[in-house]
């Protein structure tokens, strides 16, 4: 292990571009410096499912042979990125995190998989997370949880608790991350990094692995504003394969993020999303910042979304409804695993054992519930009024933008809790997500950023800035301001002061 | 496990004295897009098993569907067409279940807002009493996309019930679909098989000319779901219904319903009930049987399709859709009953026969309409028959008809030889003229050749020679016949006779 390589991995996604560019350094030495910390620390840390070492280093050379030749290189080009195991990438194994996948490789790359490689982004690997993304701590990966690179013991969050972690351990500068609840956001806080949630249309989903094709999203997750802004931007604009997707220009989130000026900008503390049930220690760097915020020039009202409560009962009938129907596929009779196929059970049954084997208990509950949810006599009363909860949410949204540029709330109730502490309690596990969900519902754009350490653990809180649909340029705005202000504060970044991992390695 | 096959029927004339029959028919018509409903891959017919598939159709994880506009012009036009109202704001559902020919385990179809709802349809029905005119209500026309096909191998019925295994082909799956569906048709009484076969040869014709599919029942391009039930008389309830499947031909529309019939009142006969089923029909034997019991009613757990986007079509798109529709079937018997000639039967029966169209070509060829409808009703229609194919899948083209029928009116050929010429193109040995030449087939015109034939002839039956000396003209056909055996019937009748007659005045 040399310093110089150990270096490598504590860069920036903008400062690995601008070495790759100047030629200071190949990008082979980059992501060969990623791989290298990846073998000393996912040991413990467990954010890959899958490291793609040939594949890296034959994308990290092709990069070096085409500044050596001349060409342009993408804004992004020789920096490595870790891709949640939710996105197709042709040639390699796309599991989920489930069982049922085990297996797969698909054919073709998602939309984003192939907007990083047109960049020149380099792929190293899958990341660990939740089956089929249902879940907020990674423990209901059918291949062992992701350990939080502060502690241990403790959740990575989830659903993308491996691309969260990976950055926030070094293993990657940047990651993707995908967000149907707050998959992107909520690990973004319990790590102390950067996750951003797009309007709901900014990104192509084509290749996404659907939980809930109207509430998935996919982001960046990366350790700074501006490398999860010049993600953002590779990553974004129109797909003619995704039909949900928004046909408009981009909104300019680089320049956003280079803006640290936020004097008179009109900034919502969203009054139901404080108070009882957020810990002290996030409720009180929550209030920290908002006193930054105002320091900085904003203008910060208290703001009512009184609909919002309804929220995470409406996200938990709509999100099974859809999910039963999109799981449905994973059948065993075209990909992935095929349980029972002995030549005298009927297809039937065939289907029915994958299924039985293929699914953890997170995903049965979610499709059991889903199917109950659309049901014949059941629909208006659940999906229907979920529905409706939907429409208020929006126009909650819609009132509070009225009167205010952006929202902010804590990202996430707790700092990252104890592996196995809410696996037996599905409830207390949602409720992670309840600061997150309205964004989801309303399809609008929403960003977490870190904000300190809670007092009472020592564990990193994190700050949701939420944003009009199609204005996500205001989250960086608002987010490189606020990570500038805190920054100057610290005097180093959060990460920093995360505890050395890699003392155990093999 | 015993299943009873073959049912008791009463006789239909029995049926039709006790209950009053009411139907519902749901047409599935593919759409002859060059691409399927929501991905690029085309939708040719009969290429290899699985050749014409992609990450969309197939359903595979993370796929998406992109809707085809072709696909929603047709379903427009066929809505127009059929004097539907077209939604200003539809959008898509997912109807879920589990099946193995079923990619995502979800069909993406179209449920509480279709794209085409309540319109109505104009035929005409051949019965005993002849033509009569009928109105079928169309509740409504949705956009669905086609399961794939599968195959069962082993096992003595085909079905997946005892088969060994079972092939999937996908080429089918996503295949752009419009479901038609009546209201339910009630007061055709004993006329309900012709009604039934009316309706989907009139919709048939109708998609046809509108170019929006090529209306193969054969090949499943057109597929027909009969609903029967038997009710007491027209002011009773609904009786319960079921559904065939698997009705393939227009002759099987009228023949499932009215074996349906017939085995329903056998049924409500001896005071059982009917079991609310699907059945299938089964073209050789002529009977339903059996499928899936609906009693317990499937649930779809619908719910709006998440990956596509409403659809809105605009007035002025529709309007402009409306202008450009070809002229329909209707109208067109109109103007061609006043061109042709012919009187609303006669019509019907060409319309039937599906030879409007051949028909009409052949006279844009050069024929005139009698002698087009001379070839095509007559000779044509015979072997369609034998062959127990369309007139249309005949190997003879309308032009080449018309060549057939041009010779005739120049002398060249008579009316037997030009059969031996069309019976030389359909096997394939060319066009009429090198048929002609192949065969040496040409109207014997040289009264040299055909006096010593009529010597001949009259040299061996002088008694008939005698009787038509004496006055019997009729007698003249058994030498007018040798003469004609004499020379192959290549000979001129008329003109025998004429030589014949003076020889023995």
């Amino acid at each position: 292990m040399t310093g110089h390589s150990a270096d490598l991995t504590r860069r920036s996604a903008a400062e690995l571009a601008a070495l790759v560019a100047s030629g200071d350094v190949s990008a082979v030495e980059i992501v060969g410096a990623h791989l290298d910390r990846i073998t000393e620390v996912d040991g413990d840390v467990h954010a890959f499912l899958h490291v793609d070492t040939d594949g890296a280093l034959a994308s990290a050379r092709a990069v070096d042979v085409a500044r050596a030749s001349g060409q342009d290189l993408g804004v992004l080009a020789g920096v490595p990125l870790a891709l949640k195991d939710v996105m197709t990438m042709a040639g390699v194994p796309t599991t989920c995190g489930s069982r049922i996948l085990e297996g797969w490789r698909p054919a073709y790359d998602s939309t984003v998989t192939r907007r990083l490689k047109d960049a020149g982004v380099v792929v190293l690997g899958k990341t660990n997370m939740d089956e089929f993304a249902m879940g907020s701590s990674t423990e209901h990966s059918a291949y062992g949880p992701t350990h939080n690179p502060w502690d241990l013991e403790r959740i990575p969050g989830g659903s993308g608790g491996g691309s969260a972690a990976a950055v926030a351990a070094h293993e990657a500068p940047m990651a993707i991350g995908t967000d149907t609840g707050g998959s992107i956001r909520q690990p973004a806080a319990v790590t102390g990094t950067v996750g951003v949630k797009p309007t709901y249309g900014g990104v192509s989903r084509y290749g996404l692995v659907a939980l809930a094709s109207s509430l998935d999203q996919a982001g960046p997750c990366a350790r700074s504003v501006l490398d999860a802004a010049l993600l953002h931007s590779v990553i974004a604009g129109h797909d003619p394969l995704d039909s949900t997707s928004i046909d408009a220009p981009v909104p300019d989130v680089v320049a956003a993020a280079g803006r640290q000026d936020i004097s008179g900008m009109r900034i919502g503390v969203v009054r139901e999303l404080t108070g009882e049930g957020y810990q002290a220690g996030v409720q009180q760097r929550f209030d920290e910042a908002v006193t930054t915020l105002v320091g900085l020039g904003a203008d910060v009202v208290d703001v009512s979304c009184p609909h919002f409560p309804y929220a995470l009962a409406a996200y938990y009938l709509i999100l099974p409804s859809e999910a039963s129907s999109n799981l449905a596929k994973f059948d065993g009779m075209r990909f992935g695993l095929r349980v029972g196929d002995d030549g005298n059970a009927s297809v039937e049954q065939v289907m029915s054992m994958t299924r039985a084997t293929g699914f953890g208990d997170e995903v049965v509950r979610r499709i059991m519930l889903g199917t109950y949810a659309l049901s014949a006599g059941y629909y208006d009363a659940f999906y229907g009024q979920a529905q409706k909860v939907r429409t208020l949410i929006a126009r909650d949204f819609e009132a509070a933008f009225g009167v205010c540029d952006v929202l902010v709330s804590p990202t996430a109730p707790t700092t990252a809790f104890r592996l196995g502490e809410k696996l037996d309690d599905p409830l207390a596990m949602y409720l992670n997500d309840i600061a997150t969900i309205p964004a989801n519902l309303a399809g609008t754009p929403a960003m977490s950023i870190p904000i300190g350490l809670a007092p009472e653990d020592g564990l990193p809180v994190g700050l949701q800035i939420m944003a009009p649909a199609m204005a996500d340029d205001r989250l960086y705005n608002v987010g490189a301001a606020l990570e500038a202000a805190l920054l100057a504060q610290w005097g180093a970044p959060l990460l920093d002061g995360a505890p050395a991992l890699g003392g155990a390695a093999a | 496990m015993t299943t009873r096959t073959v049912e008791e029927v009463v006789p239909y004339d029995d049926v039709v004295l006790r209950y009053d029959p009411v139907l519902g028919l749901e047409v599935h018509v593919e759409l002859g897009t060059a691409t399927k409903m929501f991905c690029a891959c085309p939708t040719v017919f009969g290429a290899p098993p699985n050749s014409q598939t992609c990450p969309t159709c197939l359903g595979l994880p993370g796929s998406l569907p992109v809707l085809n506009g072709v696909a929603v012009e047709s379903a427009i036009k066929i809505g127009l067409a059929l004097n539907c109202t077209i939604a200003t704001w539809c959008q898509f559902a997912r109807k879920n279940y589990f099946y193995p020919d079923m990619p995502k385990n979800f069909q993406t179809s179209q449920y509480a807002e279709p794209i085409c709802v309540d319109g109505f349809l104009e035929i005409q029905v051949e019965t005993d009493e002849g033509l009569k005119p009928f109105r079928i209500e169309i509740e409504r026309a949705h956009m669905e996309e086609d399961t794939g096909k599968s195959t069962h191998q082993g096992g003595s019925t085909g079905r997946i019930h005892g088969a060994d295994y079972s092939l999937v082909d996908y080429n089918r799956a996503g295949i752009p679909l419009i479901e038609i569906v009546t209201k339910p048709i009630e007061g055709t009484g004993r006329d309900a098989p012709e009604v039934a076969r009316a309706y989907v040869t009139a919709l048939r014709d109708l998609l046809r000319a509108l170019g929006v599919s090529d209306v193969k029942m054969e090949q499943g391009s057109l597929r027909c779901d009969a609903n029967v039930s038997l009710r007491s008389s027209p002011d009773a309830p609904l009786g319960t219904r079921t559904e065939t499947k698997n009705v393939n031909s227009l002759r099987s529309v009228e023949h499932a319903v009215r074996y349906e019939m017939t085995r329903q009142a056998a049924r409500l006969n001896v005071g059982e009930r009917i079991v609310q089923e699907t059945r299938h029909w089964h073209e050789d034997t002529g009977v339903t049987t059996s499928g899936r019991s609906k009693e317990e009613a499937e649930d779809y757990r619908y719910f709006p399709e998440p990956d596509l986007p409403p659809i809105a079509p605009a007035a002025r798109w529709v309007e402009e859709l409306r202008a450009g529709l070809p002229e329909l079937p209707a109208a067109r018997r109109t103007r061609l009953m006043q061109e042709w000639g012919v009187n609303d039967f006669e019509m019907q029966s060409m319309a039937n026969a599906g030879a409007l169209e051949l028909i009409e070509s052949t006279v844009g060829a050069g024929a005139t309409p009698s002698g087009a409808r001379k070839w095509w009703m007559g000779e044509l229609a015979r072997v369609a028959n034998d062959r127990d194919a369309e007139l249309g899948d005949l190997p003879i083209t309308p032009a080449e008809v018309a060549r057939v029928e041009s010779l005739v009116a120049e002398g060249a050929l008579n009316d037997k030889l030009a059969r031996q010429v069309i019976d030389g193109v359909l096997g394939g040995e060319g066009d009429p003229d090198s048929v002609v030449a192949a065969r040496g087939l040409a109207v014997v015109s040289d009264d040299t050749s055909l006096l010593a034939a009529i010597d001949d002839a009259i040299a061996a039956d002088p008694d008939t020679a005698e009787k038509v000396r004496g006055g019997k003209q009729a007698a003249a056909g058994a030498l007018i016949g040798a003469v004609m055996k004499a020379t192959r019937g290549q000979a001129d009748a008329a003109r025998v006779r004429e030589l014949l007659m003076s020889r023995l005045s």
